[in-house]
């Protein structure tokens, strides 16, 4: 004769605690310690049944129980030396505390549960795609071609050098973090959740920070790589501006 | 320029734009203050629920989109027979309430309060953009602070983080678990 036996999974530790507490219809802020830590301990026995993989945050709470119930056994102090320790703590009174916190996000998120249950039945649609509004006579990406985004960057160059030149002010800078590729290309994609188009020599927010110009050059250059930017020039030699690409740009 | 003319030429802009509209965006375009276009897009949104339309407005955070009411998913699900989005897990729900509220807040933090590792959980959250890094704490290892995105607020039909219940309500612990 066999029989199937459902165990449950819990979130943690404290998931755990919680239902055990729930099903023993026990007081939270009078927890019998002895009967919940025996509960407990079997559970994990039961865990160990099933083969399941006990993590270490469950062995914790078993041990910090155990030492619970045997704070809770030691006998009360003496009258005298009450006075001199007015409160003495109930051992459970941190953890009651954390079970109760963990509670109520646990109550916060099946509210968001039912939330979410409502708002993933709606629906959105992709950007169009705004090619057929762009003239003919604008250079597309194509023939817009490498070397004239290094001229516009050489240009950003002599203008920062002629511009710190004019300031000759020696400091030395400690600089604690410098930016990051992958930062500058979330940047300038956030950037264009907002806008459709700005002027080249705009992206370059810090003109006399040369690590910062060779990060968003190199960022722009990965942008228009994965198709997410385009880059025009309207007439020769005029201001090369960088676009959001219509086309690629799935809700992000 | 008439104001009905001035809402049918937002409703189009919507319907191009398809991401969530800025207002300022919409106000340069049109040349017109931004209160009046957003008095505007209230009244647009008004007149789509007033007739329980299939399209919607949603505002989120100063931005306002076109979606598909809800009322008549089911229908959009027998023509379109799209994948299932499945929900978060309870895990990643539990991180979400925790990071909703305190934010911004460190990963050692969100899990002092669940009481479990919950990396797995925060990563899944990133990836669906509904948290992201949003700083540093500037004590020793920098930690990475966590907050909530516009993503988040969408998902769960939120305007703001001010529209959040207040903690207060949950204090009670008689909440029956599903």
């Amino acid at each position: 004769m066999s029989y199937n036996v459902k165990l449950e999974v819990f979130e943690g530790p404290f998931d755990l605690l919680f239902h055990l507490i729930e099903k023993s219809k026990v007081d939270i802020y009078n927890i019998p310690i002895k009967d919940i830590a025996e509960q407990y301990v079997q559970y994990i026995e039961d865990m160990k049944k099933f083969d399941l993989e006990i993590t270490s945050e469950f062995l914790v709470m078993a041990a910090t129980l155990i030492e619970i119930k045997s704070k809770m056994l030691l006998p009360k102090k003496q009258e005298k030396q009450i006075e001199m320790e007015l409160d003495q703590e109930d051992p459970r009174q941190d953890l009651v505390k954390r079970l109760i916190a963990y509670k109520k996000y646990k109550n916060i998120a099946s509210k968001l549960k039912d939330r979410e249950e409502v708002y993933t039945k709606i629906f959105y649609k992709q950007p169009e795609q705004f090619d057929e509004f762009l003239k003919s006579n604008e250079k597309e990406v194509e023939d817009l071609e490498i070397k004239d985004l290094v001229k516009a960057f050489n240009r950003l160059i002599s203008r920062r050098k002629k511009v710190s030149e004019s300031n000759v002010i020696d400091i030395r800078k400690i600089k604690r973090e410098e930016i990051t590729i992958e930062d500058k290309i979330e940047q300038i994609k956030k950037f264009f959740k907002e806008h459709v188009a700005l002027a080249f020599e705009e992206l370059f927010a810090n003109p006399f920070d040369r690590n910062e110009i060779v990060v968003t050059f190199l960022a722009l250059l990965e942008l228009i790589k994965l198709k997410f930017i385009v880059v025009q020039q309207n007439k020769i030699f005029g201001d090369i501006v960088v676009k959001r690409n219509i086309i690629s740009n799935e809700v992000q | 320029m008439e104001e009905k003319e001035v809402k049918s030429i937002i409703e189009a802009m919507l319907f191009v734009w398809g991401d969530p509209l800025n207002i300022k965006l919409v106000a340069d375009t049109l040349d017109l203050p931004p209160e009046f276009i957003r008095k505007c897009l209230i009244d647009l949104k008004k007149e789509y629920e007033i007739n329980d339309r299939g399209i919607q407005i949603i505002e989120v955070n100063n931005h306002f989109q076109l979606c598909t009411n809800n009322k008549y998913f089911d229908y959009i699900q027998k023509l379109c027979a799209p994948a299932q989005n499945k929900g978060l897990t309870q895990a990643a729900l539990e991180v979400l309430a925790i990071v909703a509220y305190n934010q911004p807040i460190t990963r050692p933090e969100i899990e002092a309060i669940r009481g479990v590792k919950s990396d797995k959980a925060i990563n899944t959250l990133i990836e669906k953009e509904l948290i992201a890094e949003t700083g540093r704490l500037e004590k020793t290892g920098r930690p990475i602070l966590y907050g909530t995105t516009d993503t988040f607020l969408k998902s769960f039909g939120l305007n703001s983080l001010k529209e959040l219940p207040s903690l207060e309500e949950f204090e009670n612990l008689d909440v029956t678990d599903k």
